[in-house]
């Protein structure tokens, strides 16, 4: 029987229906028209068109990271893949599945400085975890698998995103399409798992600890290990931080939460790592942000290190134990191995920390403090909202002062420090999960940086909500400015802000402002009533507020700087 | 201080398009110093080998290791350290020559167990093969003639024994 043909653009379609993609984000252009012609017909998968090419990449990313699903992005060749290339760094430092599509120049033109030709597979090599070109005969005939390939590379193992570039004659030519076998990709392979005698070793650990403390990361997101993590938490009473990725896997309301450790993190629960005898660590790489100086990083502590990328383990911090395996199995085992643990005057003192060094700051300029405003969004929406942040100072307030018991809901970039990313996160966000209040909190200067895609969240009838906290400054470089540069304030006044109400309005949003205290509540209540187009609320808030505790990079535990106590 | 010293690792690969600019992008992002070089066809026409020699303490070397195999297009990597091998490099060196003292290098060659591959005009081109060591040596004794260019290969490395 003669293989099947069909056009490259609807093997495209077709395996995006194997995958259950019934929406990408994706803007077209000269080298996806083929891409596009083909989707002309499909009336089960929707294209969002955002009105930049990063804005395509971040809202998948958002999109995956609310779903669990693969997020899917779409740019043409040359100038709009370049465009997609800080959302997949965004992407690939913080392990988000994204399968991205990119046309190419024809076949024949790749290499001649062809119009629109860029090298994206080189330029994307570091940024993905693994990126295609569809360009010779042999990867012609595969083109229905390698597309598999992607999506299976993306999900599986530690996740990444995966870019496919599909140049014009390829899918707009013939390609053989070929039936799915997922085991019969190449790269698939089993879930690494657990040696058990490592398992009883680490329970054996947890056993004879004094000062045990978990530490869970980004990779408790991915394999959806919350409730394996919470079951292990209570049967030993260990105290358990998270890293910035890993926020509302262990909810943060729980008595033994002991919030996010680092440079912005909770001064009790840097205190918990730095003074442990063990750390249990599961699916965190113990970054630069959570450690300060390595040298220095919780001294005393064994270390047992279960990640599902071998590379993590002994990458920074050396493991007594490194298991290679997925959170959600090997934390399974441990929890079958360990004997429960009665909590100790370990946990006794820590429940005292955690009560004498609480999140504070003064609410005494003349205009209102940012926490104040967090704080008053979590009261409004019931502390049930998806959260995406900019990067910066609102980045590390919402952190601080919107405590999640679920995860899920909070899209930030934490590894690169995206700034521009929350608002096309959002989109991603609101357009995976429709019914929930999704709110991006952002700051004066992320905003600006993607501010067009307010146009696509009017298009797409989309209900999130802009919090701004509008201090007028890049405010974390100001704070680092202040602290450490003398205050020399360089290149960080804002002033000259566009009129944020005005600007949501010309898109077709709604904008609201606030600069009174009283009225914040009033005013996120106004903003959550509005159910068809985004929300914009630019809140006047203190300028020269800083986010504590923190630790100055590069130093330790012993050098926290908590916030000033308030002269009120 | 944990040793730093050469080692070699070696990388068999699917043969494909950019899998070099791969290894080579991860090397260079992350750090990873190459002192040497070598690419090739194995006895498997889909897969490629590299020979990387490398200057790493143990730590480091391990992580290149992991790092490397994470790549979608490398089937294994094979850490040599401690390894009985059998290492090679091949050089070849060109040096500016008059006829009377030919003899003298003739002779050094066979020491080195080197050949004479071309003779022109005032030069001779001699090919050397062997370890690092007994190469560096040999081109150690040749800086006492003209050397007009040289080249070395990679080194390449087998395991000795069966692999089986």
């Amino acid at each position: 029987m003669a293989q099947e043909m069909v056009k490259g653009a609807e093997a495209l379609l077709r395996v995006f229906r194997e995958e259950n993609v019934d929406v990408f984000f994706g803007y077209p252009g000269g080298s996806v028209i083929p891409i596009y012609d083909a989707l002309y017909d499909a009336e089960d998968i929707h294209g969002v068109l955002p009105r930049h090419e990063q804005g395509a990449a971040h809202a998948a990313d958002g999109y995956a990271r609310v779903t669990g699903k693969v997020g899917v992005c779409m740019a043409t060749s040359g100038p709009g893949a370049c465009n997609l290339v800080t959302g997949l760094a965004t992407a690939y430092m913080d392990s988000i599945p994204i399968v991205a599509i990119t046309g190419q120049v024809k076949t024949h033109l790749v290499g001649t400085d062809s119009f629109q030709e860029a090298d994206v597979t080189g330029i994307t090599i570091p940024i993905t975890k693994h990126n295609y070109l569809i360009k010779d005969p042999h990867e012609i005939e595969r083109f229905p698998d390698i597309l598999r390939e992607a999506f299976y590379l993306a999900k599986h193992g530690r996740p990444g995103p995966v870019l496919v570039d599909v140049p014009f004659d390829v899918s707009a030519g013939d390609v053989p399409w070929a039936e799915r076998n997922i085991e019969a990709l190449d790269g698939y392979e089993e879930p690494p798992v657990a040696d058990s005698a490592d398992i009883d070793r680490a329970a054996d650990m947890i056993e004879a600890a004094e000062r045990p403390v978990l530490m869970i990361g980004g990779g408790v997101v991915h394999s959806e290990a919350s409730e394996e993590i919470i079951q292990l938490a209570e049967k030993t009473n260990i105290h358990v931080v998270h890293t910035l990725m890993a926020k509302g896997c262990f909810p943060e309301s729980h008595e033994l939460s002991m919030g996010m450790p680092g440079m912005h993190g909770m001064a009790y629960a840097s205190y918990a790592i730095q003074h442990s005898d063990l750390l249990i660590v599961i699916g965190a790489r113990f970054d630069d942000r959570i450690t300060g100086d390595l040298e220095r990083f919780a001294p005393d502590a064994s270390v047992i290190h279960i990640d599902i990328d071998a590379a993590e383990i002994d990458k920074v911090r050396p493991a007594t134990v490194g298991i290679q395996a997925d959170a959600k199995a090997a934390t399974r085992e441990l929890i079958q191995a360990v004997s429960a643990r009665e909590p100790g005057a370990w946990e006794e003192h820590l429940r005292e920390i955690k009560k004498k060094h609480p999140l504070r700051y003064s609410d005494n300029d003349e205009l209102m403090a940012p926490q104040f405003v967090v704080e008053k969004l979590y009261e409004v929406t019931g502390g049930k909202a998806i959260i995406t942040t900019e990067v910066g100072q609102n980045q590390m307030w919402a952190a601080q002062y919107y405590p999640l018991e679920e995860p899920r809901k909070w899209c930030t970039s934490g590894g690169l420090g995206t700034m521009g990313y929350g608002h096309p996160a959002a989109i991603g966000a609101q357009v995976g999960r429709p019914d929930e209040i999704v709110v991006d909190i952002a700051g004066d200067g992320s905003i600006q940086m993607c501010m067009q895609e307010l146009t696509t969240g009017t298009v797409e009838k989309l209900p999130y909500k802009i919090i701004i906290l509008n201090n007028s400054f890049l405010g974390m470089v100001r704070q680092w400015q202040d602290m450490f540069f003398d205050k020399r304030y360089s290149g960080v006044d804002l002033t000259g802000n566009p009129d944020f109400v005005k600007l949501a309005e010309a898109h077709g949003a709604v904008g609201l402002r606030c600069g009174d205290r009283d009225k914040v509540v009033e005013t996120l209540e106004r903003a959550m009533e509005v159910d068809d187009v985004p929300v914009v609320v630019d809140f006047a808030v203190a300028k020269e507020e800083n986010v504590f505790p923190m630790i100055p990079a590069g130093k330790s535990w012993d050098e926290l700087i908590e916030a000033p106590v308030s002269d009120e | 201080m944990m040793m730093e010293m050469e080692r070699t690792i070696s990388v068999l690969v699917k043969n494909r398009p950019r899998v070099l600019a791969r290894i080579a992008g991860l090397f260079a992002r992350r750090g990873f110093n190459i002192d040497s070089l070598a690419v090739s066809t194995t006895e498997d026409e889909a897969v490629s080998r590299m020979t990387v020699a490398t200057t790493a303490d143990p730590p480091t070397l391990a992580q290149i290791a992991k790092q490397v195999s994470k790549l979608h297009d490398v089937v294994q990597v094979i850490d040599h350290t401690n390894h009985k091998v059998v290492e090679r490099e091949l050089c070849l060196i060109k040096v500016h020559i008059d006829r009377s003292e030919r003899p003298e290098l003739i002779s050094l060659c066979d020491v080195f167990r080197g050949d004479i591959v071309d003779i022109g005009n005032g030069s001779v081109m001699v090919q050397l093969v062997g370890d690092k060591d007994k190469i560096d040596a040999f081109v150690h004794v040749m800086q006492d003639y003209e050397i007009e260019e040289m080249v070395r290969s990679g080194k390449i490395v087998l395991d000795r024994g069966s692999s089986k």
